[in-house]
C-alpha cells in the first residue's frame, strides 16, 4: 500500500505553556508513513504534553502542525477530530474503563448508533467479537465481549487498546508508556502488538523508559529534555549499547552541567 | 474453537438485573403479608403505595444517572418546593395549567443547569454545589411564597389533574404509570444510548471518557439539567395529588431518594448503575412505612428499619457481584488451568 503522503504527523515549532510554566519550547517532530518512533525522555521531558497536542486533548500556545503534510487548525482539532485522521492513543492507564464491558470499550466515543443516538449492541458486540479474534488474535481464556476490563491482565488490557485502535483504522497509533507495571511476560506481549503494528503498515510513536524494549521496537529514537528535542537518530546509526551509553551520558551530563 | 472459548461465562440466573433486590423486596412485601395480612393481602395498600410512591421514585431514577456519572445532588427537595410553588402560582393567578406546567419544567431546567454549570465549569465539587443550591433555592421560595401554603383545590376540576394523577379504571393511578415510563427510558439511556455510555465511563474513570472523546463538561451540565427536569416533574406530580401547595413539601425526600437508588443497587464510585434497582429500591422504602405501621409496630420503627435495609440490601449486593455471577472466579481458574497447561507443554 503506497502512502500518498511524506509525514503522518508533523511537529513544527510547537510551544505550550501552562501558566508561567514552559512545557515545551519549539518542538520540531516527524513521524513518516509505516515508521515507528521511539520517544524518550525524563519525567516532565515533555513527552505526554507532546502527545496531548497531537492527539487532540491540549492545544499549543502556538506552533504549527500537519496531518498527511495538511496544516491543522487547532480551534477545530479535538480527540474526536484526531480519531477521524486516523490517530489513536494507548495510554498507561487511562485507555479503557475498568468496570465496563470489553465491547463498549472498544466503541465509547464512536458507538454504532441509529439517528436517535441509540447503540446497535448486536453489532458492537459482533464487530468486538472480531478485533477479540482476528486483530489482536485473542486466546484469552474465559474472556468475552461481555467481560469487565477489571478481570483482565495489564498486558491484555494495552492488548485491548492497541486492537481498538487497529480496527478503528489508526494510521498512527500512540503508545504512552503501555508497558509500565506489566510483567516481562505481557510486556513481550505488548511488544508483539507493536510488530503487529508495524506489519499492517502503519505507523507508531513508543513511550517509554525501557531503552531495551525502545530499541528493539522503533525505527528512529528521538530525546526530549526540557521541553526541546535534542537528538534524532536512526536506529540503523546506533547500537543498543552506544544509545544506552548515549542516554545515561546525557542524564549525568544534565546533573553536573546543572 | 475459539468461538466456544468466547462464549459468554454469565450465567442466566446472574443476568436479572437488579435481582438481589427483587428478591429483598419480596421478602419485605412477604413478611408483611404475615405480619399484616389483613392490610398487605388487599389491594387498597397498593393503590396507596402507587400514588405516593411515583414522585420519590422519579426524583431516585434522575440521581441514579448522576450517581452513575460518580457525583451527587443534594438539590432536588429544593425543587420540589420551588418548581411546585411556580405552579402553583401561576395556576392560582392565572387560572391557567398547561403554561404553568412549561415554566415549572423550565424553572426546575433553569436550577439544575446552574449546578451543572458550578460542577462541571466552576469546578466545584457537587455536593457543595448543590447542598449551596438546595439552601438557596429552597430559601428563595420561602421569601417568594411568604411561607404560606397554597390551596389550589381548583385544579382537580381542570383536565391536566386527571392526566398525570386520575384513578385509570377508578383504581390505578395515573402518576405510576407516569413514573414507570420515565423509568423505561432512563433505562433505555442508560444502557442502549450513547448518553448512557458517556454517563457510565465518566462515573468510571473521567480521564478515560476524556481521552476517548467524551465531552466530560457538557454531559455533566447536561445531566444535572437532566435532573432538575426530571425534579420539577415529580413536583407537579406530587402538587397535583395533593392539590394544595406547602413550601416544606419535598424535604423529607432528600434521604428516601438517596436511600432508594443505594438500596437499588447504584454504587457510590460511580461507573455503575442500575435503574430496575432503583425502582425495586424506591418501592422498598415507600413500603416500610406503612408496613411497620400496620404490622402494629408503630411509626418509630420506620428508620430504624430502613436503615437496616439499606445495610443488608448493598451487602447482598456487594456479596452477590463478588461471587455471585462468578465471572471474576471463573476467569481465574480458567486463567490458572492455562498456566497449568502451558507449564505443562513447557516441560
Amino acid at each position: 500500500m503506497k502512502k500518498d503522503y511524506d509525514h503522518v504527523v508533523r511537529m513544527e515549532n510547537i510551544h505550550k505553556h501552562f501558566g508561567k510554566v514552559v512545557a515545551l519550547k519549539g518542538v520540531n517532530f516527524e513521524v513518516g508513513g509505516n515508521e515507528v518512533i521511539g520517544l524518550i525522555g525524563d519525567n516532565g521531558a515533555g513527552k505526554s504534553t507532546m502527545v496531548k497536542i497531537l492527539t487532540g486533548v491540549y492545544a499549543p500556545t502556538y506552533g504549527k502542525m500537519y496531518i498527511r503534510d495538511e496544516e491543522v487548525d487547532f480551534r477545530q482539532y479535538s480527540v474526536q477530530a484526531a480519531h477521524r485522521y486516523g490517530i489513536e492513543t494507548v495510554y498507561q492507564e487511562r485507555s479503557l474503563g475498568e468496570k465496563q464491558p470489553l465491547w463498549r470499550n472498544f466503541f465509547v466515543g464512536r458507538q454504532i448508533t441509529n439517528r436517535l443516538g441509540f447503540i446497535n449492541t448486536r453489532k458492537e458486540k459482533e464487530v468486538s467479537q472480531h478485533i477479540m479474534l482476528d486483530l489482536i488474535g485473542f486466546r484469552g481464556a474465559g474472556i468475552t465481549v461481555e467481560s469487565r476490563v477489571r478481570v483482565l491482565s495489564g498486558g491484555e488490557r494495552q492488548g485491548i487498546a492497541i486492537g481498538r485502535a487497529m480496527h478503528f483504522d489508526a494510521d498512527l497509533i500512540v503508545l504512552d508508556e503501555p508497558t509500565v507495571a506489566l510483567s516481562l511476560k505481557e510486556i513481550r506481549k505488548v511488544l508483539n502488538f507493536i510488530q503487529k503494528i508495524k506489519n499492517s503498515n502503519r505507523s507508531c510513536v513508543y513511550i517509554s523508559h525501557t531503552i531495551s524494549h525502545v530499541y528493539e521496537v522503533s525505527d528512529r529514537f528521538v530525546v526530549i529534555d526540557r521541553g526541546e528535542i535534542v537528538a534524532n537518530i536512526k536506529k540503523a546509526d546506533v547500537s543498543l549499547q552506544d544509545l544506552d551509553d548515549f542516554l545515561l551520558k546525557y542524564a549525568t551530563g544534565k546533573e553536573t552541567g546543572a | 474453537m475459539a468461538k466456544t472459548e468466547l462464549r459468554s461465562v454469565k450465567t442466566g440466573f446472574s443476568r436479572v438485573e437488579a435481582l438481589p433486590i427483587i428478591i429483598v423486596y419480596a421478602a419485605l412485601i412477604g413478611t408483611f403479608m404475615i405480619t399484616a395480612p389483613g392490610t398487605f393481602l388487599k389491594p387498597r395498600i397498593y393503590q396507596a403505595f402507587l400514588s405516593t410512591i411515583p414522585p420519590p421514585l422519579i426524583l431516585a431514577l434522575g440521581l441514579t444517572l448522576i450517581v452513575t456519572a460518580g457525583e451527587i445532588d443534594l438539590s432536588f427537595p429544593a425543587i420540589i418546593t420551588f418548581s411546585g410553588f411556580v405552579y402553583a402560582f401561576l395556576f392560582s393567578r392565572t387560572g391557567m395549567t398547561w403554561i404553568p406546567f412549561i415554566l415549572a419544567i423550565a424553572s426546575g431546567i433553569v436550577v439544575g443547569f446552574v449546578n451543572g454549570i458550578l460542577v462541571a465549569k466552576v469546578g466545584m465539587p457537587s455536593i457543595i454545589a448543590t447542598l449551596g443550591a438546595q439552601f438557596f433555592w429552597s430559601g428563595l421560595t420561602v421569601i417568594l411564597s411568604g411561607g404560606l401554603a397554597w390551596n389550589i383545590r381548583a385544579i382537580r376540576e381542570e383536565f391536566i389533574h386527571k392526566f398525570f394523577t386520575a384513578r385509570l379504571g377508578g383504581y390505578f393511578p395515573a402518576q405510576a404509570l407516569w413514573a414507570f415510563a420515565v423509568a423505561v427510558i432512563l433505562w433505555f439511556i442508560l444502557n442502549r444510548h450513547r448518553f448512557g455510555e458517556h454517563t457510565l465511563f465518566i462515573g468510571d474513570n473521567m480521564s478515560v471518557a476524556q481521552v476517548m472523546g467524551v465531552n466530560v463538561q457538557r454531559m455533566k451540565i447536561k445531566l444535572f439539567t437532566l435532573m432538575g427536569g426530571l425534579s420539577a416533574f415529580a413536583a407537579i406530580l406530587l402538587t397535583l395529588e395533593m392539590s394544595t401547595y406547602w413550601t416544606t413539601q419535598g424535604s423529607g425526600y432528600l434521604l428516601i431518594v438517596m436511600a432508594s437508588v443505594f438500596i437499588g443497587g447504584t454504587s457510590i464510585f460511580g461507573g455503575e448503575g442500575t435503574i430496575a434497582g432503583t425502582v425495586f429500591g424506591a418501592f422498598i422504602v415507600g413500603s416500610i412505612e406503612a408496613g411497620i405501621v400496620a404490622s402494629g409496630l408503630g411509626g418509630f420503627w420506620t428508620r430504624l428499619v430502613v436503615g437496616l435495609v439499606l445495610i443488608i440490601a448493598v451487602s447482598l449486593n456487594i456479596f452477590i457481584t463478588k461471587r455471585g455471577s462468578g465471572e471474576a472466579n471463573i476467569r481465574k481458574s480458567v486463567f490458572i488451568k492455562g498456566l497449568r497447561k502451558e507449564a505443562s507443554e513447557d516441560e
